[in-house]
């Protein structure tokens, strides 16, 4: 089995594509685990894992919580709420209060961008971003890309096109730089002013016109969560405009391919993004998502442990 | 005391000099220049053979934090820092604590510099009132105590008819107006240049835009009234296209850049660096070469450090959170010197842009080595090779995105009114 040689996964942009199929190929033993009546493995035994979460979150929170038990490590949610952030503590100091608590692993979710590597340069325990500001969220690309294998068998050739605020997602990027790695073919789509610049040179990358264009033959359509409170009002008039060039709906979902799949990082709003219909439909992989987020988060607290599988 | 400065190469542009020839000090002015000067009795000699002898250097865009912000750096080690780099004098920027707005804190700094400092300072006051953006400073007063600009450097005048009537005030008093030319609006919340790099950093952006479209105001604000300004810190191709288009027209506009703008690219943001952290942001490629054109062809007038000290809590922390601005009296030498090896400039015009351009924008009767000029002077060693080393700089902080960076050519020595307050 190849082996994993980073401490810290904080982006996906820093690992190869050996790394990233042994990720995803872990996740893929780790869902046994979730299947079994007792859900436990003691493979991480002994360990500590702090979930610092300096921004909201429920699901990815939860998951990897949720990661590390099954795996039998002794898990610490901190959120900035009960944190010493509101004390006006910088994240260095936090961070070596933490440190000297002897964790193993620190999980981070932080609203700047590259705050992980800010962090991995200060302390000596191994680092997972659980999403840094509009940079990457690398288990969320993990994540898609095992939903993505689940339905097709392979990534490699897959045309996925992924819509809505570009410039400000995370998710997009880490999809961006984990599946153009494996060979996907990236199809971008959403108004101007949500497109950053350059993001064609990222890798095999297309910046289309119209979601039309984006969906045509598309084996996978990834819906992003568009934030009025983050999209303001320079960069696009509301939600009922937005919906009406870039939501999905069952009729433009019939210009992807017949078996295409659906996806959506979550949070959804009902209506803007998807319509309902499409995000209860068939072709929806939402939920399995959800559930694959379990297996990989597993797989990267496993590695970055520098374990092997039994 | 007497001081004899022999066998050196002395440029200076202000006479159009190239020459091997020594320079007789005496009283603090330039009393004899010319070939085989005998030092009188008593007289101190350097031997400034293999070192370039030009007009003392002038830094027209500094900040030295003093008063108020004496952790970051104060008028002692600022001054010592730019007597290291070069410099004879500086000018510093009105963001103190309190601002540079009225007589008492200008006075203050021309007093302590005088009685303490390592070089001669001027000070720029605000234009408006504790930076506030609403209340024209009382330029008068400012001027009459010594203030040799106003400018509310740091941030934009965001107001069009505010700026159109410090220009206008401005001139009457004939002070000169610096602006800093950033549209506020389209900087937002951006912390880095707009571009591939911001993007891949999943950092929020700076539109080159932003700078464009306020230099261009600037400009027809300036064409309209009739009256000067000087654009500070230039750092985009479209700035440079729009200033050469108004110089063109007539109008009475001149500019600086900074070292890390033709030295530089956003790429230096890379692994979240907050020593490349600054506003305005570093750009990209063909801005690089903009800038080297704009300095090549004369568009832009004057190099000047935008020298920003910040304390390393300010620094070391997240991107989004770290202050910008870097230091730059001690890097600007060895770094302008450079386009003089690229082919970018002449040794000359060189030395014109970092002295007398700067003294003659703001009138500050220096920037000339003739008999009975004021005997400014700064000795340059072009070959020496030195690494850049936080705790050998004088500068209380140490934000540089050169540190450990080699560096080819300093000053050897830096005289500043006839005393040498500087030597290798």
């Amino acid at each position: 089995m190849a082996e994993f040689k980073h401490k810290h996964i904080i982006a996906l942009r820093d690992l190869s594509k050996e790394d990233i199929e042994l990720l995803i190929s872990t996740a893929e033993n780790m869902r046994d685990i979730n299947c079994r009546d007792i859900k436990k493995v003691p493979t991480l035994r002994g360990k500590t894992v702090i979930n610092l979460f300096y921004e909201a979150s429920t699901r990815t929170r939860t998951s990897f919580e949720i990661a590390g038990k099954r795996l039998s490590a002794d898990t610490v949610n901190i959120t900035t709420a009960s944190s010493s952030a509101t004390k006006g503590e910088t994240l260095a100091d936090t961070a070596l209060n933490l440190l000297a608590m002897k964790p193993d692993i620190i999980v981070m979710r932080h609203a700047v961008s590259g705050a992980h590597y800010f962090l991995a340069n200060k302390i000596n325990c191994s680092i997972i971003n659980a999403g840094d500001g509009a940079h990457e969220h690398p288990s969320q690309g993990l994540l898609d890309m095992l939903t993505m294998k689940d339905r097709f068998g392979r990534l490699d050739g897959l045309k996925v096109a992924i819509v809505g605020d570009i410039t400000h997602s995370r998710v997009a990027r880490s999809n961006i730089q984990g599946l153009t790695k494996l060979g996907s073919k990236v199809y971008l789509a959403g108004p101007p002013t949500m497109m950053p610049p350059g993001v064609e040179k990222l890798g095999d990358v297309t910046v289309c016109g119209t979601m039309n264009e984006a969906l045509q033959d598309a084996d996978v359509v990834m819906m992003l969560r568009i934030q009025q409170e983050r999209q303001g009002k320079t960069l696009m008039p509301n939600a009922r405009e937005y919906s009406r060039y870039f939501g999905l709906n069952p009729t433009n979902i019939k210009l992807a391919k017949p078996n295409a799949i659906v996806m959506h990082p979550g949070p959804i709003n009902r209506g803007v993004e998807m319509s309902s219909s499409m995000v209860d439909g068939d072709q929806s992989c939402i939920l399995k998502q959800v559930e694959n987020g379990v297996a990989v988060r597993m797989a990267m607290l496993y590695h970055v442990c520098g374990g092997e599988l039994e | 005391m007497d001081l004899l400065i022999k066998n050196g190469r002395v440029i200076d542009p202000s006479q159009n000099l190239d020459d091997t020839l020594d320079i007789l000090v005496a009283n603090g002015l330039i009393k004899e220049i010319g070939k085989g000067v005998t030092a009188p009795v008593g007289a101190e000699t350097i031997d400034a053979g293999g070192s370039y002898v030009v007009p003392g250097l002038i830094d027209m865009h500094v900040h030295l934090r003093d008063p108020g912000l004496e952790y970051k750096e104060d008028i002692i080690s600022g001054t010592k820092a730019a007597a290291a780099g070069g410099f004879t004098s500086i000018c510093c920027m009105p963001n103190t604590k309190p601002v540079i707005d009225n007589k008492a804190v200008a006075s203050y700094i021309i007093n302590k510099a005088k009685a303490e400092g390592f070089c001669n300072v001027f000070p720029v006051g605000s234009i408006t009132y504790g930076l506030s953006g609403d209340r024209m400073s009382e330029m008068g007063e400012l001027k009459e105590s010594g203030c040799v600009a106003v400018s509310d450097d740091g941030k934009p005048v965001k107001n069009s008819e505010m700026m159109m009537r410090a220009l206008q005030y401005a001139a009457g008093i004939g002070i000169m107006v610096i602006s800093h030319a950033e549209e506020i609006e389209l900087v937002g919340e951006g912390v880095m240049n707009e571009g591939f790099t911001s993007t891949e950093l999943g950092l929020k952006g700076i539109p080159r835009v932003a700078e464009d479209v306020a230099t261009a105001r600037e400009t027809l604000l300036a064409e309209y009234t009739g009256t000067s300004i000087h654009i500070a810190h230039v750092s985009t191709k479209g700035a440079v296209r729009i200033i050469r288009e108004a110089k063109a027209r007539g109008v009475k506009v001149t500019c600086e850049t900074a070292p890390h703008y033709f030295t530089l690219t956003d790429d230096a943001v890379r692994g979240y660096n907050t020593n490349a952290k600054m506003n305005p942001p570093l750009r990209e490629i063909d801005d690089v070469a903009a800038i080297k054109e704009g300095l090549k062809d004369g568009t832009i007038d004057a190099i000047a450090t935008d020298h920003a000290p910040h304390h390393l809590d300010e620094k070391d922390v997240e991107f989004n959170v770290a202050m910008n601005g870097i230091i730059g009296l001690e890097t600007s030498l060895p770094l302008s010197l450079k386009l003089v090896e690229e082919g970018v400039l002449t040794l000359n015009q060189l030395i014109d842009k970092m002295s007398c351009k700067p003294s003659e924008i703001l009138g500050l009767n220096r920037g000339s080595l003739e008999i009975g000029a004021i005997a400014d002077i700064t000795l340059i060693d072009p070959n020496i090779g030195w690494i850049v080393e936080a705790d050998a700089l004088c500068s209380k902080s140490k934000n540089s995105p050169w540190l450990g960076t080699q560096m080819k050519g300093g000053a050897a020595a830096t005289i500043v009114d006839g005393k040498l307050m500087y030597k290798r």
